[in-house]
């Protein structure tokens, strides 16, 4: 069983070949983690956990594959430690992605479709009750923000907005959200996505 | 309750494009070519610089259909560049569905006095700046995204690198300064004090600050990187050289792994000739474009 509040100093990989990993290192920094950016497949070895941050997901994409990430971040998936993409990187983990010319990652049971919302003018705030955080509502970013247009069991929506739209969704140790935590002073979700690892990875 | 067009949302989408790669494109074309090499967005325009300072005469904003054009080929986001002070041709390219506007000094200014009233707009704004008063000046009037000038065009570096080094040493200044001593740096820089004292307070522009104005190579992009730029432009540098779509892989690759000089020589290699150049010194003051803005 997992918990809510994470018990100890882990060491935590983003991925920093395009977007805003600095936002994540900075906010995981903050919460006494070790963070490391990863440029290139051997410095996966020996995280607890991964983030794949927001971006361009074309251009992350096709980072991937020219840098030969494909397969090992495949592997980090199924090793049960905790994998989180946020926006782009929530792309990259859908199995089914609309008008993106490159595969991803391709390991989680959602459909996504990019672009939305529209363009950046309807990019917007809101505040928004995730499932497994308690107290407040989170205050989310979405920036060109990818919908999460289908789940498929095992995976689950966690979080929607009013009109019913999929934000946030979760599959065992793999958590994709539309939005930027990290572009908020909020660490709740990031405290979550530590607890979620599988196979010993709890 | 949702809220569009917000502060955080504008910086925002700078944010995500750290890291990476904003290319010049003409044609719906070069824009897929940019897209598949790894662009993180493209600036849509009439004239690559280099053809804007041969060409001469009044450069504008571009062609509304050519915009549409580019818009509707790619689905990475689209810029495009209006003049400095002409907020009309800014609000036509929000009207359009531009997802940043570039308040630029290649263009022909449209007032020498004024620049755009930024925050009256929903769309966020990228300018440039030659130094930190310039970028605070920017930001004041509502950029949400700073880029170095440079000198556009010429595929010389050495501006870019002037520009990005004054506005690292001045923060740098301010971080080293009593506070006491911030009222008068920010009148000298003409700056708003409240930005000046945040920057000083952070160590850090409050918004993202790309490199622009004469990048021609993979070096020239991860050089940029490691005197602190969060990602850079190459306006002629890809589509005047002899193989774009090369290049262009090659300064996406070289601007990640900016820190990897064996990655950078493997992607630097058999790229045929870089575009032609000019060499800055050799021009008149009067051909520089980044004296431009104000």
């Amino acid at each position: 069983m997992t918990t809510l509040h994470s018990n100890g100093r882990k060491t935590v990989g983003v991925l920093a070949l395009q977007g805003d990993f600095r936002e994540h290192r900075e906010m995981l920094e903050r919460m006494g983690h070790e963070v490391r950016e990863v440029r290139k497949p051997a410095q996966l070895e020996g995280l607890d956990a991964l983030i794949i941050p927001g971006g361009e997901s074309t251009t992350i994409a096709r980072l991937i594959l020219s840098n030969g990430f494909q397969q090992p971040l495949r592997d980090f998936c199924d090793s049960g430690r905790p994998v989180w993409g946020t926006c782009a990187g929530a792309i990259l983990l859908a199995r089914n992605v609309d008008r993106l010319d490159r595969p991803g990652i391709e390991m989680m049971d959602i459909s996504v479709r990019r672009n939305a919302f529209g363009r950046q003018v309807d990019s917007f705030e809101a505040a928004l009750d995730v499932k497994g955080i308690e107290g407040e509502p989170f205050h989310a970013v979405f920036i060109r923000a990818p919908q999460i247009e289908e789940v498929r069991a095992p995976a689950e929506a966690i979080a929607t907005l009013p009109d019913g739209t999929v934000v946030a969704a979760r599959e065992g140790n793999l958590l994709a959200t539309s939005f930027h935590p990290e572009l908020t002073g909020d660490t709740r979700l990031h405290e979550l996505f530590l607890t979620i690892g599988r196979n010993g990875h709890e | 309750m949702t809220q569009t067009g917000t502060w955080a949302v504008k910086v925002g989408l700078a944010q995500m494009l750290k890291g990476g790669v904003i290319m010049d494109v003409v044609t719906p074309e070069h824009a897929r070519i940019a897209e598949e090499a790894g662009a993180c967005a493209v600036m849509a325009l009439e004239r690559v610089p280099s053809d804007i300072r041969k060409d001469g005469g009044v450069a504008r904003m571009s062609d509304p259909e050519m915009i549409r054009g580019i818009i509707a080929a790619v689905t990475i986001p689209v810029m495009a560049k209006a003049r400095i002070g002409h907020f009309v041709e800014a609000e036509v390219l929000q009207a359009l569905g531009i997802d940043y506007i570039d308040e630029s000094e290649v263009l022909t200014p449209a007032d020498e006095t004024h620049h755009i009233d930024k925050h009256a707009f929903t769309v966020p704004f990228v300018c440039g700046c030659r130094n930190l008063g310039e970028a605070l000046r920017r930001i004041g009037e509502g950029a949400a995204m700073i880029r170095t000038k440079g000198e556009a065009g010429t595929g010389d570096i050495v501006e870019a690198v002037r520009h990005m080094r004054a506005v690292q040493d001045e923060i740098r200044r301010l971080q080293n300064m009593p506070d006491d001593e911030v009222y008068t740096a920010a009148k000298e820089m003409q700056a708003p004090l409240h930005l000046v004292q945040q920057v000083k307070r952070e160590g850090r522009l409050p918004v993202v600050n790309f490199a622009a104005g004469g990048v021609a190579t993979p070096a020239d992009a991860a050089l940029m990187m490691r005197l602190g730029a969060d990602g850079v432009f190459v306006g002629s540098g890809i589509f005047k050289s002899e193989n774009p779509p090369l290049v262009a892989k090659a300064i996406v690759e070289a601007t990640t792994h900016y820190m990897d000089a064996d990655v950078i020589a493997r992607v630097s290699t058999g790229l045929g000739k870089a575009m032609p150049g000019i060499a800055v010194g050799s021009l008149h003051e009067k051909e520089l474009l980044a004296t431009r803005g104000w």
